[in-house]
């Protein structure tokens, strides 16, 4: 199953490659992985998701909370929680698939934030899921670059 | 108080208590040398190879209960010490090791003598930290030693660059206490987990407690033996937890796992209630997990909750320092409501009269394991031994019972050969008035033979007990198992003589290749209180180590000594260690 954990870690130099290298170490798989500073700036919030059964995914939250970084670790997806991500699509387009594609981004509320002549820079925001069904409908050999961020998220309720 | 980087952390290291350091100096920790040398609260052991410092750190570490403490440099120092640090790693050995590394301008060049010491050590040390800046040290330190020795143990690398060490600054002294909001070792015990295990344990009709590595780390013996005690419940310990409890106590089935006893192994597989305190169900203990402890309801003492489930799925888990989950077990625990298991000691000791431990003499020939009886027998069992990794190590823990902790040191989770002898050395230094005996093999020894120089120039006299059969056993009797008797690389066709390697590092030699001139030598060996002995015993070299759990068997599959003379296994075992 899928499972996004919210990592919560010292801001420092190296903490990063603790977590990633604990991954590979551990043969756990990580599907995405974003990390940047929190409103405390020594503090960094990393959002991985990954995929396992309860076993694995409990060695995984147990395995980080040991390294002497990491402050707190979250299983979001065992609370309620939003997750949103980021995409950044760069298609063909022409006059004849145009009214088209303008209606696929409408459906999906992107928004398209750069226009060539025959290109389309196209952001979409929303869950993953939401992300793979936009790029879905689009007709792929169309498609010339895709850039997403990977899952960041919180728990919708306040947290101890 | 301005102090330059160095002189602080020799103040740190003094302040910790540490009395001894293993090191090996070189560009980048020349200043931190410069401070030592005006230091004389600390001795600083040289050693002949980085890995020899940070076994000899470990070997005192484990001894001692105090952390173990090493210097090296940067680059190949770091990289020569990493073998070491993995050692102290997978056993869980408090240890600081302290590496020197390139000037903070120019990290990241290619600088000579630079490599990625925290990059390198990552997955091997409890946590490390790179110091770029003199402010930093006295804090790194504190924490460094805090870490290590907290919660389940480990080593911690600092690795600070020259600049680091060079750069004067205002010193406040060491800090007293340290606060780390991501690490709090501290447990409580959970009252209600002890409930929980308490009626698992009134139901239990054929209990078994399965102790481990973590009762001696813990410093749990007592309480574990009281526990035992009280229960009157039969107990069975890994390699690693040997001492921990009395080998000599009639409520010990001695060892479990691979070579383990018959009736530790069968009584594992029977029981239906399995207390294991402070060990981690590794692969050497379980043998085949589908056919591990089929019947039994597993209860889990450990201070590190990823230990929990982490092999085996257990039924109830309490986390805590063992001593304390012990202790609390013992308080809460009414022993007159514990079923009677008269029947199921009648069982364990009709496994036991099957005497898995029985060896065949032959004339002539010196076998291993009387060669360890007599070293028992000699030492009055009240040795430290050291040993290094493959059959020796085996027999050695096979046949000398262990009744105290901390008297047993090897490298069981890693399996590093070379580690006897560095770590009895520093065995030496930790309990100077101790006998101590390593317990080797013509393969080990080789691999870290250079420390009999660093043994004669600081004195540390031991007794070096080396199984010489020619062969590096283990792997010769797994090819003689398992690959239908090739025997690719695994005899050495040309030993040194090592009565005369002896005496060239100033130690004496002696060579037994009859059985009635063990003892004796061995006699002989140990009444030379300030001297290195290095006893070279021609052993049997096809004996084998038995009685043994093929890879990919269950422990009710055992193959004994006399029965079954060659184990066989199938292809899933092969491909297992």
């Amino acid at each position: 199953m899928r499972h996004i954990i919210s990592v919560m870690l010292e801001n420092e130099a190296g903490a990063l490659s603790r977590v990633a290298g604990l991954f590979s170490a551990r043969g756990f798989n990580i599907e995405s992985l974003t990390v940047a500073a929190t409103n405390d700036p020594t503090l960094s919030r990393m959002t991985i998701v990954s995929v396992g059964d309860d076993n694995i995914i409990e060695q995984i939250v147990k395995q980080l909370e040991k390294l002497i970084d990491v402050v707190k670790v979250i299983d979001l997806t065992a609370t309620e929680h939003v997750e949103r991500e980021l995409l950044l699509v760069k298609i063909d387009v022409n006059p004849n698939t145009q009214a088209d594609i303008d209606r696929q981004i409408d459906q999906f509320s992107g928004k398209i934030i750069d226009v060539s002549e025959d290109t389309y820079l196209i952001e979409v925001a929303g869950q993953s899921k939401k992300i793979n069904e936009f790029l879905d409908s689009l007709d792929a050999s169309k498609i010339l670059e895709v850039s997403r961020t990977g899952v960041t998220g919180v728990c919708q309720k306040r947290e101890d | 108080m301005k102090l330059n980087g160095a002189q602080i952390l020799v103040d740190c290291l003094k302040s910790e208590g540490v009395k001894h350091i293993f090191g090996y100096p070189g560009g980048a920790v020349l200043h931190i040398y410069d401070a030592l040398n005006v230091c004389t609260v600390i001795d600083h052991i040289l050693v002949r190879h980085e890995q020899g410092a940070v076994h000899a750190a470990d070997g005192y570490a484990r001894t001692s209960g105090k952390c173990g403490v090493a210097l090296v440099t940067s680059g190949p120092g770091l990289t020569n010490a990493v073998t070491g640090i993995a050692t102290a790693f997978t056993d869980s050995i408090p240890m600081v090791v302290v590496s020197g590394q390139v000037p903070s301008p120019v990290i990241g060049s290619d600088a000579f003598q630079e490599v990625d010491a925290v990059g390198i050590t990552r997955s091997c040390v409890k946590h490390n930290f790179l110091v770029k800046n003199a402010d930093d040290i006295a804090e790194t330190v504190k924490k460094a030693f805090y870490i290590a020795t907290t919660g389940r143990p480990g080593p911690v690398l600092i690795d600070i660059t020259k600049d680091a060490t060079i750069a004067e600054i205002e010193y406040e002294g060491y800090p007293q206490t340290i606060k780390m909001r991501s690490y709090q070792p501290e447990v409580q015990v959970d009252a209600e987990q002890i409930k929980k295990a308490i009626a698992i344990i009134e139901k239990a009709k054929k209990p078994i407690i399965y102790s481990g590595g973590g009762s001696v780390i813990g410093n749990a013996s007592k309480a574990l033996t009281t526990l035992t005690h009280n229960t009157g419940f039969p107990i069975t310990q890994t390699l690693m937890g040997l001492g921990a409890f009395p080998a000599t106590d009639k409520q010990s089935l001695g060892m479990l796992g691979m070579h383990g006893t018959y009736e530790s192994n069968m009584a594992m597989h029977d029981s239906d209630c399995i207390i294991a305190v402070g060990a981690r169900f590794d692969d050497r203990i379980t043998g085949n997990l589908e056919k591990f402890c089929p019947y039994a309801k597993i209860i889990h003492i450990d201070i590190d909750p990823s230990t929990i489930g982490k092999v085996v799925g257990v039924d109830v888990s309490i986390i805590g320092q063992v001593n304390d989950v012990l202790q609390a077990l013992i308080q809460s625990l009414d022993t007159k409501k514990l079923e009677n298991i008269d029947s199921w000691w009648k069982q364990i000791n009709d496994w036991r009269s099957v005497d898995s431990m029985a060896y065949r003499t032959k004339q002539g020939v010196i076998k291993p394991q009387t060669v360890i009886e007599t070293l028992y027998e000699v030492t009055k069992g009240e040795a430290i031994v050291t040993s290094d990794v493959g059959q020796h190590q085996m027999w050695a823990a096979q046949y000398y019972p262990f009744d105290k902790p901390r008297r047993w040191i090897n490298s069981g989770g890693l399996g590093t050969m070379g580690f006897g002898l560095p770590a009895a050395m520093g065995a030496k230094l930790a309990d100077p008035d101790r006998d101590v005996a390593c317990v080797t093999g013509d393969g080990s020894i080789q691999m870290m033979l250079q420390e009999l120089s660093t043994m004669l120039q600081y004195h540390t006299p031991v007794k070096i007990i080396n199984i010489n059969n020619g062969y590096l056993g283990m792997v010769r009797q797994w090819q003689e198992f398992f690959y239908d008797k090739r025997y690719s690389m695994s005899y050495m066709d040309a030993l040194p003589d090592f009565v005369k390697l002896a005496e060239s590092y100033g130690h004496i030699g002696i060579k037994v290749e009859k059985e009635t001139d063990l003892k004796p030598a061995l006699i002989e060996a140990f009444k030379q209180k300030d001297r290195t002995v290095f006893i070279d015993i021609l052993t049997d070299p096809t004996e084998n180590v038995f009685p043994m759990i093929p890879s990919g068997a269950g422990h009710h599959e055992m193959l004994l000594a006399g029965r079954d003379e060659m184990a066989s296994t199938n292809d899933s075992g092969l491909n297992l260690v």
